[in-house]
């Protein structure tokens, strides 16, 4: 028998892509410990992450931490495959489709605020229809939607608003 | 504000286009809940349809007696307002505004529903 040794090779952007994955999963599990009145209301915190690798690595590798958030979220919360992961995933897809048009908007006029916000929207629209689909299939679903839309346009303000805090920090940062 | 300069003046546009949405759902939501009309039924069948736009009083024969549903047309509702069962539950009911809210008098086997353009619940679980 032949020992075989198996070595994946990284490249540096994996290694940034891993740690910057980390943080919007440590802040996915910080967010299950907050109580929240209605069950599908959260704020969101991870995307604050998702926001800053938007800004200042790109859509795609927004893409990678985002997904690997909801993966690994998954398999870490025991949710992996089960209805809630579903959910995160149609939420998470469809936010980074309403990215891959916010960051076409003119920087001058449209910064993370409004990234957040439509990210936001979109997340919340694609697990609406998600679940009317397939978990509630009735129009009843739609009676939460003016909650839902409630707490994306606040979620989507304030996260928007620490991303935007932390990207000009950086950039003041960097230029001294 | 130090948030303030946060902002560039897109986003007011944006935030402002999504509490439109917010609003536009919120009235879609209620708009389907209005009671159009009210459902009254006896021993199980439909016995009268009654269009909650006009003040009506309407005897509903039952097994024990008489049971009289009254609609407001000044607040589109509807109401029983006697009944011979012993508990009077129905009656203490009072007004139904709402679709999907219903008054059974079982006794006397006599409901009113009230119907709005969609169909609606009396309560969600979830």
């Amino acid at each position: 028998m032949t020992r075989s040794v198996i070595k994946l090779v990284t490249t540096p952007e994996d290694h940034c892509i891993a740690r910057l994955a980390a943080a919007a999963i440590g802040l996915a599990l910080i967010e299950v410990a907050i109580p929240l009145p209605l069950p599908g209301v959260k704020p969101g915190l991870s995307n604050i992450v998702t926001l800053i690798v938007l800004a200042r690595y790109g859509w795609r590798v927004a893409a990678w931490v985002s997904g690997l958030r909801v993966i690994a979220g998954g398999i870490l919360l025991g949710q992996l495959l089960a209805p809630g992961f579903f959910l995160s995933l149609t939420g998470a897809l469809f936010s980074l489709l309403a990215l891959a048009g916010a960051i076409r908007l003119p920087k001058r006029w449209f910064g993370p605020v409004s990234w957040s916000v439509l990210a936001a929207f979109a997340h919340i629209g694609g697990q609406l229809v998600l679940a009317r689909l397939w978990l509630i299939p009735h129009n009843g679903v739609f009676y939460l939607a003016p909650i839902f839309a409630v707490a994306a346009l606040v979620f989507g303000i304030i996260n928007g608003l620490i991303a935007a805090q932390i990207l000009t920090g950086h950039q003041m940062s960097g230029s001294r | 504000m130090p948030w303030l300069s946060l902002l560039r003046p897109g986003d007011y546009l944006v935030v402002l286009c999504g509490a439109i949405l917010c609003a536009v759902s919120f009235s879609l939501v209620w708009q389907e809940g209005r009671a159009e009309k009210a459902v009254v039924r006896r021993g199980g069948e439909v016995f009268a349809e009654l269009d909650l736009s006009r003040d009506r009083r309407v005897d509903v024969p039952g097994p024990l007696g008489t049971t009289t549903i009254a609609v407001e047309s000044a607040h589109t509702r509807v109401r029983v307002l006697s009944d011979p069962g012993a508990h009077q539950y129905c009656v203490r009911q009072g007004w139904l505004d709402r679709a999907g809210q219903i008054a059974i008098c079982a006794p006397n086997e006599v409901s009113v529903e009230i119907v709005g353009s969609g169909k609606t619940y009396d309560s969600l679980s979830y």
